[in-house]
Parts: C-alpha cells; structure tokens; sequence
C-alpha cells in the first residue's frame, strides 16, 4: 500500500527521488510493483465454443488458449490485438458473463483467492468493473441515469442519484444528459457515461473494452486521463484496445494478444528506437508497423480458429522461425523483467 | 407540437387506407358472391314462405335478372348511406343484427385477449428465465400442444366435462333469437361467457408465451444485459428491470396483430357454445347465403383486423423512443 | 400423447447427438404419417359398415376409439378422417407453395410487381382467415370442391413474403450483379440463380403450411362449409358428436380430435427439426 501513497504525492515533486524524465519515473514504479503481489492472475486459461454447424454437426471453436496475464494495483496493463483475436471473451472470461456454449479452463486469482463462477458472480460490478466497447450496451429503452445507478436498493437511491450527478458534472454531461436514451448520444457522450458506470461502482479493478475507437484525438486523450486517474487512485486498470498508440501513452505494461494468447508482456519503455528492446518478433513488427516508425506492414494474417496449428501460433509470418518452432508450443520465458513466448530469445 | 402534427397525419394517412381497403375487399367479395353457383333468393325462399311482392323484391334486388355490376353499385350505394341491406335470415336490418351480436363477441374477445395475453406474458418470461430447464420445457410442450389443438375440440373438451360431466353451466347454452340483450340477467350472461372465453384464452397463450420467450431470450443473451451481469445485476432483478422492459412492447404489438386470428377462433367458439355472437351470425349466414348479412359481417371483421393493425403500429410508431427520435431528426 | 414423445427422446435417444436425434424425430413423424395415410386407403368402405348391434359402445381392444349411433368403428373413421385430412392439406399446401413461389419470384422482377404483391398479401390478411376460406367456398359453390379451393388460395401469404425477403437478400451478392451486367434477363437470372438458393426454404415453408391447411379444412367442415356427412372427414365426425355430447358418449369426440391434435403435432415437429438442419443457428437451446 506505500505505492498507493506514492501515487497520491504524484504531483509533490520533492517527495521523487527520480524527476529526470518520465520514462525513469514509469520504470521505478513498474520494478516497485514487482514485489507486492498481483491484484488479478490469470494462468493459462483456454476458452473454446461448442457450436453447430449446418446439418447439426457438432464443433469446437478454441478461440483462446494458454494465455497468462496478471494486473497489478495502481497500473494500467493494455492488452494490444487485432480483430478478433478474442480481447473482449478475455475481459468476458473474468468477468465471468461468457455465452453458455463457452467453455473455459484453466486458472484465475484475485486477491489472492481462486477466482471460481460463484466468486465471480460475487464481486463482479463491485470488486471488478467493466467500460463496455460499444452504445450497444446499454438498455436502449432505459434512461441514462436509472442505467448508470443501476439496481439499488430504495432508500439508497437518493443518494446515488447525487453521487451519479456529482460523476456526470466531473465528465461534462450535463442534467438533461440524465433523461435520455441512449440512442440520444454521442459517440463521445457514450464514453463518459460508460466510464461513469465503472467509477459508481468503486471498483479496485477495471477492465476498460476498447474505449478509444471513432474518437477525436482531444477526447481520446481525455477519455485515456480517466483510466489514468482511476490508475492513480490505486485501482488496477485492464485497457483493451487495437491502438498501439493510445496504448503506449498511458500503460505500465502492454500485453500482446495474437489469435487468442498473449505472446509477450513488454514494459512500455521497451517500445523505442527501432524496438530492439522487444522480445516477440510480431510485438517488433507491429512497433515497426507504426507510421511514426518504418511503417511496414506485416505479411499474412492471423491463422482462422478452426486451423489447428501444433507449434508457435506465429510460426506462417515469423521472419526467425526455426525447425523446434513448429514443434511444440514455446514455452513462457521471463525475459529482461517481461515475458515472452519464443524459442528464439534468451 | 410535433407530436400532435404527427399524430393527425398518421390517423389521416390510415383513414385513407381503410377505406381503399375497404372498397377493394367490398367489390371482391361481393363478386365472389355473385358469381357463385348459389342463387341467393332461391335458397333464401326455399325456407320460408313468403309473399309475391316481396319475392319479386328480392329478385331485383339480388336476383339473377340484375346484371352483378349494377347490383354491386345499388349495394355500395346504399351501404355509402348507412344501409346495408335487411338480413334475410333475421329479418332486421343488418347493422342492427351486427350491433348486437358484435357487441356480444367484442366482450367475449375482449375477455380472452386480456386473459391470454397477461398469461401468455407471463409464462413466456419464466419460460425464458428458466430456458432448458424443466418448466421452461413443460410451457414449451403446453404450448406446442396447444398451437397444434383444433379450437373447435378444445371448446367441445371442456363443454363435456364442465356442463356434461360436471354439470356446472347449461349445455343448451343459446337463447333464441328475438329475446334481447334485456331479458338476459347478467348472471345469465357471465355463465354463458365463461366457457367460451376460457377455450380462446388457453388456445390464445400458446403464440404469445413462444413469443415471448424467444424475445426474452434474445433480449437476456444482448450485450446491454450482458453489461448489466458485468455490473452485478442479476436474476429477477434483471429480468425486471431490463427483460419486461424490452419484451413487452413487442409483446403487446404481437398481442394487436392477433386480432385476425381471435376473430376466426371466436367462429368455431360460438358455434360449439351457441354463443349469440357474430361469428355464429357470419356462419348462419354463409350456410343460407344471406348475403347482405354476410357481406355486412365481412366488412366489420375487416375493419376490426385493421383496427388492431393500425393500433400495432401506433404503438409502434409512437411509443418507443427509438423510433420516435428517429423520425424526428428525419 | 404428445409429451410421451417428448419423454420418450430422452430416455431412447440418450446416447445420440442432436444430428441424429433429430434425424431421427423426424424419420419416425414421417412414418407415423405415412402409416396413417396408407392405412386410410387400404381400410375400404366395407369396413364402415353400419351395424346396429353394435351401436355407442363405449371404447374397448375390439373398438379401440368406441363406435356410433351406426354401429361403425370410430378408430377406422378417425383414420380414414385424418387420411383424407392429411392429403387435402397436402393437396393445398402444394398449390399455395406453387403460388408463393410464382407471387415471390414475380415481385424479384421490378418495383411495380413488388409492391403490387406486397398490397395483395395485405389484402388477403385483411379479413380473418376462417371468413376469407368460408368466402372462397361459397364463391366456389360450397362444398368440399369449395373448402378445398378456399384452403388452397389462402395460405401462400406466409411463405411469399419470406421468399421475397429472400430474394431480396440474395439480390445484394455479387454473383447476380455479374449476371445482370452480362445482360441476362430478370426471369433468367431469377431461376436460374435464385430460384435453387431458395429450396430448402419452400420446402420447409411447405411443411410448415400443412398443420395451418389441415386444422383450417377441419374447422370449414366443422362448420358446416365443406364435406357432405357421408364423406369421411375430421370435421364431419366432431360435428355429428355435437348430438350426442348430453348423451355422454364423449369418446365420439375425444379420440378422433385428439388423433387431429397429434397429425398436426407430427407436422409442427417434422417442420422444427428440418428447420434446426437447415439453420442451425438456434440449435444449443
Ligand atoms: N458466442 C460465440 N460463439 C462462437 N464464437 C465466438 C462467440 N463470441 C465470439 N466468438 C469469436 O471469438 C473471436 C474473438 O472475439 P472477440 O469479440 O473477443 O474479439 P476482439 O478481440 O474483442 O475483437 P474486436 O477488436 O473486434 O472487438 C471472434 O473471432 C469471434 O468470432
Ligand atoms: S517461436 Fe519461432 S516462430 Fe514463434 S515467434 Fe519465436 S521464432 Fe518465431
Ligand atoms: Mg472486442
């Protein structure tokens, strides 16, 4: 809990050792977090669909697996992916509100305690909180402020009411805001009313879903100062997001996502020059993708769910791959105070 | 402001449509009519006697001599002044047959679609809380069981075990035409309405509460419920505040749009039940060809589907706030 | 009777997945019909003999269903009732298939056509169904002839507005776009492009038209609109009970509605599971 009075003197100068530049503040407080122990674990967790197909045939859809993450108190982790590399099922899984053909294995903690459905049910909303990806989550025939209070008991309502107003005021939704229907926002007004959901509910951990796209760049970059304002008062934030930008601007960490794992954990400082300090070959190739870097565009695409592929899921578009790559998945390596899954890094 | 501007355009707009409806359905089913085989006048008068003039009357009238086009027109003609004719099987005017026997089916209908539709509702919900578990099969079973049960079986069912085997309401239900409305208690009348609403009402739940449940179980697995689990909410709770909410407009359009279907079902009902209702008039009248009457119940059942259409897209149009935001930044 | 079936899948098909299950509820539905309808014809008339000495007897293993005021065997009369039921429905929903089919296509051909047979389905479920068939009847000259026609004609509306929103849908690919510039005419590409996309659809279509024609003719006959009381029919055996319901002799009308009940049941059934094979979409529930 002494990170938490850290981050509270942010702005008192006098009291950090190290005012050089920001990338040394970021790395002290990234190595600090180290010791204590991870507010969410995630261990090796697959997830797959039973579906049919025509004529009834039964399959099975992997659209995770073996993927690991952790998140820690007071820090900001993106998880950077693609379309339909299954980020949003990862905040669903935790959440514990997948679709009922799901099946999900592996292993999860928070807190310290084994995360099982019950559990789950448990906390969700007021332990761990979600900012949805879309206006599409919201009940379009239900008025905003009755959704952002949400269920609560009568006597509270009052007061909920207030503190809703008090949240909507720091966001810049103004009263009439509270009275209308969904379908009567803006793109940006959405945002705010979703993170106001979140910040109602105290929660110690958020898991934000794509909160960024179709944002200009003065409210993409308010909208992140929220997530960082939520980092700063301690709670640990998970920012699911395609923009590599966005990303960098605010995380500690960046975990990438590629066809339903994580194939590396980086610190934010790894992300420069022309990211040699990266670990995985696609992490590299989607820095160097950037425009503001050489902007080149990695060849091939992800590999479909239903391909079934027996060594590293990258192995089609690794410009390193060796013979042991297509054999076996890599095993994950701590590497340089991150984690990577290559054969070809040491 | 707006809304009132919108409102008169709407009613406006389905007046309109009413009416050209109502005239292409007049012109087809009077032709249909006149070109079948049956020869009104003949199979009227083979009942009963009647005097020279009269017949000579009816003939022209409805007789063969008269070309259809010319019929068709002194119909409508008179109709367009209010005058539908004299029913030749009740010997009143038309509308007067139709205002009291309409009035007797409207209660009966209007009793089993409250009835059907507040039951259906409601077991559509648990249904669809509790999809795949065994309640949520047996009212699936129940009403499968039901869609597929001939109306007029169910009505004869339950007269035999509630006023043959268990004696608890009169099995000659019917009161002889020519005793009005007044000299029937209420008593009286409530028997003879309970039977016959009770078979519409079992048989109308089967539609709604499959409705229903498919449309809470759309509802239960969008994301904005999935986004209200995230946030703790769960289950009658949730239910309440977001399935009802979500279902139960379409429900009630569904439950409008039904009105063509509880017409037919009320048919075979008063028949079984010889409830003195319109949908007995429409049968007494198709079976002796009294056309007038016929013609008369046609154009009030037409009016009666379109008045339940018009009210399903009012509510529509109207009350759901999407569509009404929608339509005003048009 | 009904819930048995349903009971009996989970105990006989346990073990099977639901390919097979529901091949299989469908193979069994199939065959129950196809033995009623063949039992129909095979039973002769002789078999309805009126014979007195055995008039209203209540239901025994001799006369599984009871027999009636002639002496005749209610359980052949039934069968003969749901035989001819079953191929009327069969005969009328083939014409309304045919007509959705030729109505569907014609609207895929231009605007007018389109909303002409948009205000034609309006207009034919702009009376109630059972009036529209009793109005068809009488225009036909009554009778089973009457009723026959007025269920034909009456039950195409369903199945021509999901084959135009079919095509309507279809119209949007690529393939026909590329047809269409290679100046092939609209009926050309309409059957030769569109036409075999929307099979599997009819066809269920078709299916599901049959428990709507054959519960409609029953209630026309019953009535009074359709078959002359000789003829075997559902609706002419229930109506007749209707006299000797005081009586007490229930079994008159509760076997032969019942036997109803369940062809119609198969039919809904058949139509479901080809509807999950078909479009699996709703298949987990
Ligand atoms: N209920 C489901 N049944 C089967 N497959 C599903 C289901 N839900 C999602 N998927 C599949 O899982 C994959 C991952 O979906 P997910 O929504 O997690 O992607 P995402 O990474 O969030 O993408 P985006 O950036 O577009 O939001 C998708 O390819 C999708 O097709
Ligand atoms: S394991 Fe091999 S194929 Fe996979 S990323 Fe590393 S080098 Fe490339
Ligand atoms: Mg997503």
């Amino acid at each position: 809990m002494g990170y938490m009075e850290n981050m509270g003197n942010m702005g008192n100068m006098e009291n950090m050792e190290n005012m050089g530049n920001m990338e040394n503040k970021t790395k002290t407080t990234a190595k600090e977090k180290k010791k204590t122990e991870a507010l969410l674990k995630v261990e090796n967790i697959s997830l797959s669909f039973i579906q049919y197909a025509s004529g009834l045939r039964q399959t099975e859809l992997k659209v995770i697996s073996n993927l690991s993450i952790e998140a820690h108190s007071g820090e900001i982790l993106a998880v950077v992916g693609s379309s339909g590399s299954g980020k949003s099922l990862l905040a669903h899984a935790i959440l514990g509100i997948l679709p009922s053909n799901a099946k999900l294995d592996g292993k999860m903690e928070y807190n310290g305690q084994q995360l099982t459905p019950e559990k789950k049910e448990e906390i969700r909303g007021k332990e761990i909180a979600l900012v949805p990806q879309s206006t599409n989550y919201l009940d379009p025939l239900m008025r905003i402020s009755n959704q952002v209070i949400g269920c609560v008991e009568e006597k509270n309502e009052g007061l909920m009411k207030k503190v809703q107003r008090d949240i909507f005021q720091k966001y810049d939704l103004k009263p009439d805001v509270d009275r209308m229907f969904p379908h009567e926002l803006s793109g940006g007004m959405t945002r705010r009313v979703l993170v106001s959901t979140a910040v109602m509910s105290s929660a110690k951990l958020i898991i934000a879903d794509e909160p960024t796209p179709g944002l200009d760049e003065k409210t993409l970059n308010e909208t992140l100062s929220y997530f960082k304002d939520m980092a700063n008062r301690g709670c640990a934030v998970i920012l699911i997001t395609h923009d590599i930008e966005a990303a960098l601007k605010i995380s500690d960490k960046i975990a990438v996502f590629y066809a339903g794992t994580v194939l590396e954990v980086a610190n934010v400082e790894d992300f420069k020059n022309n990211g040699e300090n990266l670990r995985h070959p696609y992490t590299r190739a989607l820095w160097n993708a950037l425009p503001q870097n050489k902007f080149q565009a990695i060849k091939g695409h992800q590999p479909m769910q239903d391909e079934v592929i027996d060594g590293c899921i990258f192995y089609e578009r690794c410009s390193k791959k060796n013979e042991l790559c297509s054999k076996g998945i890599p095993q994950l390596k701590s590497v340089n105070g991150g984690v990577v899954r290559c054969n070809n890094v040491s | 402001m707006l809304d009132k501007d919108k409102i008169a355009g709407f009613i406006g707009n389905k007046i309109l449509r009413l009416l050209s409806l109502l005239i292409v359905v007049c012109f087809v089913s009077f032709m249909l009519i006149q070109y079948s085989p049956i020869d009104p006048v003949r199979a009227y008068i083979g009942e009963m006697p009647v005097s020279a003039e009269h017949k000579a009357n009816l003939e022209e009238y409805w007789g063969v001599n008269t070309p259809p086009q010319e019929k068709f027109l002194n119909w409508a003609g008179d109709a367009l002044k209010g005058n539908f004719g004299i029913s030749l099987i009740y010997r009143m005017p038309v509308t007067d047959v139709i205002k009291e026997r309409f009035t007797a089916s409207l209660v009966l209908m209007a009793a089993s679609w409250l009835f059907s539709g507040i039951l259906g509702f409601i077991l559509g919900i648990i249904a669809g809380m509790k999809k795949g578990t065994w309640i949520d099969k047996t009212i699936k079973i129940y009403c499968y069981v039901l869609a597929a049960t001939p109306t007029f079986w169910l009505a004869l069912i339950l007269l035999m075990v509630f006023s043959v085997y268990l004696g608890w309401f009169p099995i000659g239900l019917s009161v002889p035409i020519g005793v009005t409305a007044e000299n029937v208690t209420f008593l009286d009348w409530f028997l003879r309405l309970i039977l016959p609403a009770l078979t519409l009402s079992l048989l109308g739940v089967a539609q709604i509460a499959l409705f229903t449940r498919e449309k809470l179980i759309e509802v239960l697995s969008s994301d904005y419920v999935l986004f209200a689990k995230a946030r703790g909410e769960k289950g009658l709770d949730l239910v309440l505040r977001h399935g009802i909410r979500n279902v139960a407009l379409p429900a009630i359009t569904l439950q409008f749009l039904g009105f063509s279907e509880l017409f037919g079902g009320t048919v075979l009902v008063e028949q079984v039940f010889s409830y003195p209702g319109i949908g007995q008039a429409a049968v007494a009248a198709g079976l002796r060809s009294d056309v007038p009457l016929l013609l008369g119940i046609v154009i009030v059942s037409a009016c009666f589907v379109f008045f339940g259409n018009a009210i399903a897209d009012l509510i529509y149009q109207f009350v759901d706030p999407r569509i009404k935001q929608q339509e005003a930044s048009i | 009777m009904s819930t048995a079936v349903v009971t009996v899948n989970k105990g006989v098909f346990r073990g099977f997945n639901l390919r097979q299950k529901t091949l299989l509820i469908i193979g069994f539905t199939s065959l129950l019909l196809l033995a009623i309808v063949i039992s129909s014809v095979e039973f002769g008339d002789e078999s309805l003999h009126t014979n007195f000495g055995s008039k209203n007897l209540n239901p025994s293993p001799e006369h599984p269903f009871g027999t009636d005021w002639m002496g005749r065997d209610m359980f052949i009369r039934t069968l003969k009732g749901l035989g001819s039921s079953i191929m009327i429905g069969a005969f009328a929903s083939t014409i309304s298939t045919i007509l959705a089919i030729i109505l569907g296509l014609l609207s895929s051909t231009g605007k007018i056509a389109d909303s002409f047979i948009a205000w034609l389905v309006d207009l034919f479920l702009s009376i109630p169904h059972l009036l529209l068939i009793i109005l068809i009847s009488i225009g036909f000259g009554g009778g089973a002839t009457g009723v026959i026609i007025g269920v034909a004609l009456t039950h195409w509306t369903g199945l021509t507005r999901v084959v135009r929103a079919e095509i309507k849908q279809l119209k949007t690919q690529e393939y026909i776009h590329i047809s269409r510039n290679l100046g092939k005419s609209k009926w050309w590409i309409a059957t030769k492009h569109i036409f075999p996309h929307l099979i599997p659809q009819i066809f269920l279509g078709t299916i599901l038209m049959f428990p709507h024609a054959i519960l409609h003719e029953a209630s026309a006959t019953f009535l009074g609109f359709g078959l002359s009381p000789h003829e075997p029919a559902i609706g002419i055996i229930l109506s007749e009970s209707m006299k000797y319901l005081s009586a007490g002799y229930w079994w008159l009308a509760f076997f032969p509605g019942l036997s109803l009940l369940i062809v119609v049941l198969a039919f809904d059934m058949i139509g479901e599971n080809l509807g999950k094979l078909i479009d699996p979409k709703n298949a987990h529930e």
